[in-house]
């Protein structure tokens, strides 16, 4: 064991500033020491996508970081996707669309499809699909997520 | 204010599960948290079969934050792992201990436990614990003669036989029989989150909790009453967000146990969340069976008498399930066919790896395999067409309800209602098969190596006997529909809501449904084997139209209005031939029926009911699953181009969901058909340890499928006629590709084990598609 | 993969963030003989960690040195400094083939997400038979930079890959920089590899190059990758290709050189005979890509 460190983690636009080893993950803090449970824990060792979130606008797998490493960090969770009460376009076209089951894998996969969809709204639709088999869903089958998410992006694209 | 009634039954209305999932508001058990909790990390054997010479913990113990740390000797009174249904002498030797004693039997089972402050603390300490072992002979074949689970006890624990008919005297005089050896991988459900279980010992109201629960929270809560000596009511378990379950995730595990007797000594909540890799070798496997299976048959085709023989691979310890898995093997072989003579013989037997039990669709995702395998390798032996071979034997609608003396799930079988043939060409004619197939073989006259396959099962849903559940209105209108239910996922809340409210005349989004809580109704009985919209949805329309009935009731005398000249439409009590008049509000009704008022008169009191509903028999959906399969020759890898499903729902509550589910379930499917397989060395180490290893489709691998539902046999096992479908993708998957790899390759019966993987495949290509001899 | 079931999340280190090189290998310098790692993308990095395969008692991570992150073109050859992550290649970097070859290759590497983080140079570093840059750097002759309190020195890519996770860089050597020499405009490429599902391990990967002379295949290069304990260049299938003009023939013939000299790895899921069976497949399609 360590000492800890002192670090301050913008998420969501908000500072939290909390103590830990090194050796504590991302993931791990922001659900612990931060108190957002939205993003999730599905292997801890990179695959599966269900604890992605956004830093600095780029999606990450936020098992493979340490927290120390994200500290001055802009970082957006689920938690932050919506507006107050206005939700976004992806989490409105998922229910939609029915592009979830059981909502594990939800968060990581809405915070990957927004994340490059605000980079690259003109992203085409076989980058989309690629981007997609990034993460693992095992309930739906995928199709009903490829649909919400195209679904979003050719709002964007006609806007 | 609406005057047309609403109808919810058949519409995809969007679900009321969503809001919080979407929004990151979820409470799934990793989310859990009291104060002054411990975490629970577990110490796992790195041997598949030794015996224990000595475990030390005194290292672990000493460690930073760690509170305590245990091996078997410190749980004496804690017995083995007990079988949901009850107990069953004979296969009692065979439970698993909750942590090992004496013996270790597989790669991953519990060998010591810590608590510890937190979860990296309870890491450190773990890895700080050695086991001293002297290793045994390892057993990894089922189809291998058993070996000792213990001194005056083999690794056979059950032979299941189950038949009619005399099928010695059939074969003696068949003019032709067909005979496979058929393996069906080890795989299973391996939902996207893992296990977990939060214990909470209440001292002052001498209240037990477990929360995290999933599936079956009431039997589970009374086999942990049992197990610890406690009244039910100072026991409760309680179901928040679950990420998938598939059969897998809800028994009874030794993690569940150990975090309620260290909750009950240490008086301090203990929450163990697992890791990925514990998953995968510590929660239920399943799957795994080698069939030797022949056929009967006359010059046509039609089948005279099935043999089966196989080999259920159980893994170290019979689980909470039984034998229920092979059992059910025997029952469902059959499937749509008529089979006049019949015989399965199931050797269940333990091998040094991961116990093994149910995951969706369990005995029919095999059974399939297995049964279509034979019939495509009858229709090429006699030289038929697969189609009309199927025809032929298929039972006929006339034949319905059709009755076998086999059991499956303690019922004895009768299909209910259904057309298979009838399907089967209405879904061919859907696809086009004749086309598909043309289109494949000109695609393969010019080099590309694609087929086409099938497979036909019939599902089993609606597992009863009963349910029931309580509907009750407030005086805010708002209706709550607590149920015994459980949800992993599948859309059960909007699913019974729509049904409570069609049939009390509400919106279905004022309907907030309860589950998986013990302690807000005394039974329940999960979600599991396509039960619950059956079940539950049944007991939920009795119920509601109960609470109808008593508002209707009231409504007369407060309206002064016959009861047959009122409806509720919307929530409000309306006249019939005056909708836009003058009207009662639910929740006015429900005032009025407040014990201290006089409007009571000498009814019950509250607007509320329960509603029960008896089911002698469960009900049987049927399908047909096409795929349309690309093999590269020269990799050995498998694409599956186009996939479609046809299912008999009966009725749909809510399409997009059925649609979902069976969408789902297809992806898993297709895994176990081509991609995942828990893979053991000899020395019994599993390889399939982390998702680098066991490989789970991604969007990529999955192509869309089309789904297309008929309705045209409702059941005629419960008044909504509703049949369930949380099996019916994945049960035709393996049946179906395999179909269609041997028609792309041009070898039938080539495919003869799951997963077909690329390897696999070259070496059938290599091999000139020769069946191994039987 | 055997992985000891005893624990997951990392075990402890001491984490250091130098800001310039010179801090850094300075840093190294200290920590090495601690089994003290360099931190950079950690896409590979830290699920050994997690999984306590590996479990370095100090970090350094390089992520805030801004040197480290140059992509630029110096002379014939593209310098790709440490921090440079794989997503900088999706588009190609600089005109003609070598862009084009890069943008090709990063998309079968991992998932978005990863290529968001990992680098190049870590790949290199990190040395798994499977990686894809790996690949590129032997078939194009990289120039490896090594930095320690030493100083520089550069290491070709013949002699930097050594075996399985092995590289020539020694403990308290940090991988700074990669010199990848610039194929002419005209050069042809193929890329193919063969994996279960997308975006996983490679089992098998073949990168060709050749240039067109007179209806003759020039300069070729065959890389294999994947297959043994770590990549190379194949001698005899690029003088298969040598003077022939591209098809059938001599495709088949650089795909069968490819498979007879490979010394495939071998595993319980994966036999020796079915890796080199793909070899010879996949160099083939490579061929047949470069000159389609």
């Amino acid at each position: 064991m360590t000492d800890k460190v002192e670090i301050s983690l913008k998420i969501n636009g908000r500072e939290h500033r909390v103590a830990v080893e090194p050796r504590r993950t991302l993931v791990d803090v922001i659900r612990e020491d931060c108190g957002q449970t939205g993003t999730h824990i599905g292997c801890e060792h990179g695959v599966c996508g269900a604890c992605t979130v956004s830093i600095d606008g780029e999606p990450v797998r936020s098992c493979l970081m340490f927290a120390v490493q994200a500290a001055g960090r802009d970082i957006r969770t689920v938690e932050g996707l919506a507006n107050g009460n206005d939700l976004h376009p992806l989490q409105k076209a998922f229910m939609e669309h029915h592009a979830l089951q059981c909502g594990f894998c939800t968060p990581g996969f809405l915070m990957l499809a927004s994340s490059v969809l605000e980079r690259e709204p003109n992203i085409s639709d076989e980058d989309l699909l690629d981007v997609l088999s990034s993460n693992l869903c095992r309930c739906t089958g995928y199709a009903n997520i490829v649909k919400a998410v195209r679904a979003v992006a050719a709002q964007m694209r006609s806007r | 204010m609406a005057t047309e009634k609403t109808t919810w039954i058949g519409r995809s209305v969007p679900r009321l599960e969503d809001p919080p999932l979407v929004t990151g508001r979820g409470r799934f058990a990793a989310d859990i948290n009291f104060p002054g909790q411990l975490h629970m990390r577990v110490v796992r054997s790195n041997h598949a079969h030794a015996k224990i010479l000595s475990i030390d913990i005194a290292a672990a113990r000493a460690m930073p934050g760690v509170y305590a740390a245990w091996t078997a000797a410190d749980i004496p009174e804690v017995s083995p792992i007990d079988f949901r249904e009850g107990r069953i002498e004979k296969l009692e030797p065979y439970r698993q201990p909750v942590l090992a004693k004496g013996r270790v039997r597989y790669v991953g089972e519990p060998v010591a436990v810590i608590f510890a402050e937190d979860a990296y603390a309870a890491e450190d300490a773990a890895e700080a614990v050695t086991v001293d072992v002297e290793e045994l002979p390892v057993l990894l074949g089922a189809d291998e003669p058993p070996g000792e689970f213990e001194p005056g006890r083999t690794t056979e624990v059950a032979v299941l036989v189950q038949g009619y008919g005399d099928v010695d005297a059939v074969f003696r005089t068949a003019s032709k029989v067909v005979a496979l050896d058929l393996v069906v991988g080890r795989h299973s459900g391996v939902p996207l989150e893992t296990r977990g279980a939060i214990a909470r010992y209440d001292a002052s109201r001498d209240m037990l909790e477990l929360h995290g629960a999933a599936k079956v929270p009431h039997r589970n809560r009374e086999s942990l009453a049992r197990m610890f000596g406690r009244s039910l009511a100072s026991v409760h378990l309680f179901e928040w967000h679950v990420g998938g379950g598939f059969g897998i995730r809800g028994e009874i595990y030794p993690e569940d146990i150990l975090v309620c007797v260290a909750a009950m000594r240490f008086n301090r909540p203990v929450k163990w969340i697992e890791d990925r890799q514990e998953h995968l070798v510590a929660a239920n496997h399943s799957r795994q069976q080698r069939h030797k299976v022949r056929a009967a048959v006359d010059a046509e085709g039609r089948l005279l008498a099935l043999d089966d023989t196989f080999f259920h691979d159980q893994g170290a310890y019979v689980r909470t399930h039984a034998t229920r898995v092979p059992m059910m093997t025997c029952g469902i072989l059959p499937g749509p066919y008529r089979v006049p003579a019949y015989r399965a013989t199931g050797h269940v037997r333990l091998t040094n790896k991961t116990p093994a039990a149910t995951y969706r669709s369990p005995g029919r995702f095999e059974t399939t395999f297995v049964r279509e395998r034979l019939m495509d390798a009858i229709a090429h032996e006699l030289g038929i067409d697969r189609i009309e071979l199927r025809r032929r034997n298929a039972v006929r609608k006339e034949d319905m309800p059709y009755a076998l003396p086999l059991v499956v799930l303690g019922d004895e079988v009768e299909y209910d209602s259904g057309d298979y043939v009838g399907l089967l060409d209405k879904l061919l004619a859907h696809v086009g098969w004749d086309k598909l197939q043309a289109d494949a073989k000109r695609r393969r006259d010019a080099g590309e190596a694609v087929g086409v396959g099938l497979s036909m099962f019939v599902e089993k849903s609606g597992l009863g006997p009963t349910d029931g559940t309580r509907v009750t209105v407030d005086t805010t209108g708002a209706v709550e529909l607590v149920t015994g239910g459980a949800s992993l996922g599948q859309g059960f809340e909007t699913v019974m809501a729509q049904i409570c409210a069609d049939s009390l005349g509400v919106d279905y989004q004022r309907v907030r449904v309860v589950h998986g809580r013990t302690d807000r109704i005394e039974h329940g009985i999960g979600a599991h084997a396509s039960r619950a919209t059956v079940m539950t949805g049944s007991a939920t329309q009795v119920a509601a139209l109960k609470v109808r009935e008593k508002a209707l009731d009231v409504a007369a005398e407060l309206m002064q209005a016959p009861v047959d000249k009122l409806d509720i439409i919307d929530g409000r009590v309306v006249r019939t031939d005056r909708p836009s008049g003058p009207s009662i509000g639910l929740g006015e009704i429900a005032a009025g029926l407040w014990p201290t008022r006089k409007t009571v008169g000498g009814r019950e009191p509250g607007l509320s009911a329960e509603g029960w509903f008896h089911s002698e028999h469960q009900t049987y959906p049927y399908g047909v699953h096409i795929a349309v399969v690309k093999v590269d020759r020269e990799t050995g890898g498998v694409t599956v181009e186009r996939y479609i499903v046809g299912y008999d729902i009966g009725r749909a509550i809510n399409p997009m969901l059925v649609e979902g589910q069976i969408v789902g379930g297809f992806a898993q499917g297709l895994g176990g058909a081509i991609l995942e397989e828990f893979v053991y060395d000899e020395r019994g180490q599993p390889l399939s340890v982390t998702f680098a290893d066991y490989l789970l489709p991604t969007v990529r691998e999955t192509p869309p499928v089309e789904v297309v539902l008929y309705e045209d046999y409702r059941s005629t096992r419960n008044p909504l006629g509703i049949k369930g479908a949380g099996e019916a993708g994945v049960t035709g998957v393996g049946g179906a590709i395999a179909s269609a790899i041997d028609d792309a390759i041009g070898m039938p019966g080539a495919v003869t084990r799951l997963p077909v993987t690329p390897q696999r495949l070259k070496a059938l290509l290599a091999n000139g598609g020769r069946r191994p001899a039987t | 993969m055997y992985i000891g079931l005893l624990t997951m999340k990392p075990a402890s280190f001491r984490y250091h963030a130098p800001n310039t090189l010179d801090e850094a290998v300075a840093l190294l310098a200290k920590v090495a003989p601690d089994d003290g790692r360099v931190l950079a993308g950690g896409q590979s990095l830290v699920p050994t960690m997690a999984f306590r395969l590996s479990r370095p008692a100090h970090l350094v991570d390089i992520n805030g040195i801004e040197a480290l992150r140059r992509l630029a073109v110096d002379g014939d050859a593209l310098s790709i400094g440490a921090c440079v992550r794989h997503a900088a290649f999706h588009r190609p970097v600089v005109d003609g083939c070598t862009g084009r070859l890069l943008s090709d290759v990063v998309r079968h590497i991992a998932h978005f997400p990863i290529r968001t983080r990992g680098t190049f140079c870590g790949s290199l570093a990190h040395a798994d038979p499977a990686s894809e840059w790996c690949l590129v750097a032997a078939t194009l002759d990289a120039t490896m930079t090594a930095r320690s309190v030493r100083g520089a020195r550069q290491i070709a890519a013949r002699d930097f890959f050594q075996g399985v996770m092995t590289t020539a860089l020694g403990p308290d050597e940090l991988l700074a920089e990669v010199r990848l020499p610039i194929l002419p405009a005209d050069t042809r490429f193929g890329f193919r590899e063969f994996n279960r599902r997308a975006g996983d391990f490679a089992i098998a990967m073949a990168l060709v190059t050749y240039r067109l002379r007179n209806g003759v295949m020039v300069e070729p290069r065959v890389g294999v990758g994947g297959a043994e304990t770590h990549p190379r260049r194949i001698a005899d299938a690029e003088r298969a290709l040598d003077g022939k003009p591209p098809g059938a023939t001599a495709f088949a013939a650089a795909a069968d050189a490819a498979a007879a000299v490979m010394d495939p790895m071998e595993d319980v899921n994966t036999s020796a005979k079915y890796r080199r069976d793909l070899v010879r497949t996949l160099t083939r399609r490579a061929l047949e890509r470069a000159s389609a």
